[in-house]
């Protein structure tokens, strides 16, 4: 039976790059597939090419290419990635120039292109099922309006031929669920094994979570050599069995303990994991340790897709400002405690206007909020960290202005201020019809 | 005891939604999780942070517990003003829930 095997090379947009290389020098694999696009990142590059038309791809995409296109060349190992974030055009415009410059030939580069149905949300007025934020949905307060994509053009641009595919926003699981429907020729209402493809690419899309990434705990969960992780490898076969496998000799595990972790990682019902081509069901997946870090998964299924596509919104959101500043030794808590109390006293003194303010003892309360903080041990030094929102940039600036003047004006003993203000681009998500977006793909033949 | 004796955790974000999973290490102690591990429990836990519903959902092939958490993140990771935006850390925290003394194979 017909088996191929798939490298994930990055499970997000800043991820390490030699993992993948190691996928491509030694993993014996058929498909390289890099998941770059966290939520925003869209709405972000959007306007970045506004500014510059060249621009809103992803930042790494240069340095991943070239420490991996020559080889993948030479191995026939195809490379699938949404690296090309807002500008999927201008992202496979540079591919094929990297290629180009290494001297690196008959390379045939896809771009899967961009879809944005700002228009389509505008005039529709669909509504946005996280209602209550500031004018989402007006013009000039939308920026970007991207729909997930499923599997159909990437499997149309690997029939053609294509060795590197670069797309925008398509739901994570497509990127390796597209190489299976190609090469297996699976049916796109086969929705068994859609299911099982999905659940392969929600394992590999997080790249090193699934192999011991993500999971160490000393002395409880020990995970050996993270310097060194390696990035994970599905072997799947043509009627839907899978493994989960990485590299022999690279760092991290693969068990059902770092399986079960990721399977369930942002996954709400179990039973109904929505993505563009198949609703998949996880809620009897079982894993079975064949072999060390061979990982054999079963029980995974899937019923028909949706008649929608969701949309992930991005909108102006106002302004953020922050400060930080630090208290070390005896009374370290009680000093940042009044610290904080000054900042929220100047912060009303000085007339700054915000909708929504916060005042965290970094050490103490900052990430499990006051209640989970209450009888636990003093510790030795602390951060105080204030955040507000803001109508504007210049208030922002004020919030951090007000704990960075701690230095002269607050407590004694304070070091290591720093602040930070700027625009926010919040997402929401929405759904819409399938047919108001029409996929499209280019080549560029080097 | 605690949790973590017995279970380990990840914390998923989407949006203002927060899933934490709780993946038994013995699966002979599923069971004694299913009863002690609560929706109404974890949200208690919560307090102050978690302002929505818990849902709970069970996947018994993985000795596993899935809490689903609405408006659990401050508006989410694109807006929050939180530290931890993403609230990665929450799985930890619920894994410093007491367990009562009794209920588990060791």
């Amino acid at each position: 039976m017909k088996t191929i095997r798939i490298g994930s090379g990055a499970g997000y947009s800043g991820d390490r790059i030699e993992p993948a290389v190691e996928l491509v020098e030694k993993g014996d694999i058929a498909y390289l597939c890099y998941e770059c696009l966290a939520e925003r990142t869209i709405a972000i590059g959007q306007q970045a090419k506004l500014a510059n038309p060249k621009a809103g791809y992803d930042a790494l995409l240069e340095a991943r290419m070239r420490s991996v296109l020559r080889q993948a060349k030479e191995k026939g190992i195809r490379i699938v990635t949404n690296m090309g974030a807002a500008n999927p055009e201008a992202a496979a415009a540079e591919v094929a120039e990297i290629a180009r410059d290494m001297g690196i030939g008959s390379l045939v580069v896809a771009a899967v292109r961009g879809a944005d149905v700002r228009a389509a949300l505008l005039a529709r007025a669909v509504p946005l099922p996280e209602a209550g934020r500031p004018a989402a949905t007006q013009e000039g307060v939308l920026v970007s309006a991207t729909p997930y994509l499923g599997v159909a053009p990437i499997v149309e641009a690997l029939a053609a031929g294509a060795d590197v595919v670069v797309t925008g926003r398509v739901a994570d699981p497509a990127l390796f669920l597209a190489p299976l429907v190609h090469e297996f020729g699976w049916k796109m209402d086969d929705w068994e094994k859609l299911g099982v493809g999905t659940a392969v690419g929600h394992l590999l899309e997080c790249a090193g979570q699934v192999t011991g990434g993500y999971f160490a705990d000393p002395g409880v969960k020990d995970v050996a050599d993270l310097a060194r992780l390696g990035f994970p490898i599905a072997e799947v076969s043509e009627d839907g069995g899978f493994v989960i496998t990485k590299v022999a000799g690279s760092g991290g595990r693969v068990t059902t303990a770092t399986c079960s972790e990721q399977i369930l990682y942002e996954i709400h019902d179990p039973t109904s994991y929505f993505t563009p081509d198949v609703v998949a069901d996880f809620s009897k997946i079982v894993f079975q340790e064949e072999d060390v870090d061979r990982v054999r998964v079963t029980g995974v299924s899937g019923r028909a897709r949706p008649d929608t596509l969701k949309v992930s919104v991005g909108y102006k959101d106002g302004f953020i400002g922050e400060g930080q500043i630090s208290y070390a030794g005896t009374n370290a808590v009680a000093r940042g405690r009044l610290a904080l109390a000054i900042v929220e006293e100047r912060l009303k003194l000085t007339g700054v206007k915000t909708s929504e303010l916060r005042f965290d003892l970094i050490g103490v309360d900052a990430i499990h909020g006051a209640v989970l903080a209450q009888g636990r041990a003093e510790p030795s030094e602390v951060r105080i960290r204030v955040t507000g929102r803001t109508d504007t940039m210049a208030e922002a600036v004020r919030v951090g202005n007000e704990v960075e003047t701690l230095y002269t004006n607050g407590p004694a003993g304070g070091g290591g201020a720093w602040k930070s203000a700027r625009p926010v681009v919040a997402m929401l998500s929405a759904l819409i019809d399938r047919d108001v977006v029409v996929p499209a793909v280019d080549y560029i033949e080097v | 005891m605690k949790l973590r004796d017995l279970a380990h955790s990840r914390t998923g974000d989407k949006g203002d939604i927060s899933n934490i999973s709780v993946i038994a290490y013995d699966r002979r102690n599923y069971a004694a999780l299913k009863a002690w591990i609560t929706p109404e429990r974890v949200k208690q836990h919560f307090t102050g942070i978690v302002r929505g519903e818990v849902v709970r959902y069970e996947i018994e092939t993985l000795g596993a517990l899935n809490f689903v958490m609405q408006q659990a993140l401050g508006g989410g990771v694109t807006r929050s003003l939180a530290l931890d935006a993403h609230g990665k850390c929450l799985a930890s925290a619920l894994l410093d829930m007491e367990m009562p003394d009794g209920v588990v194979v060791r």
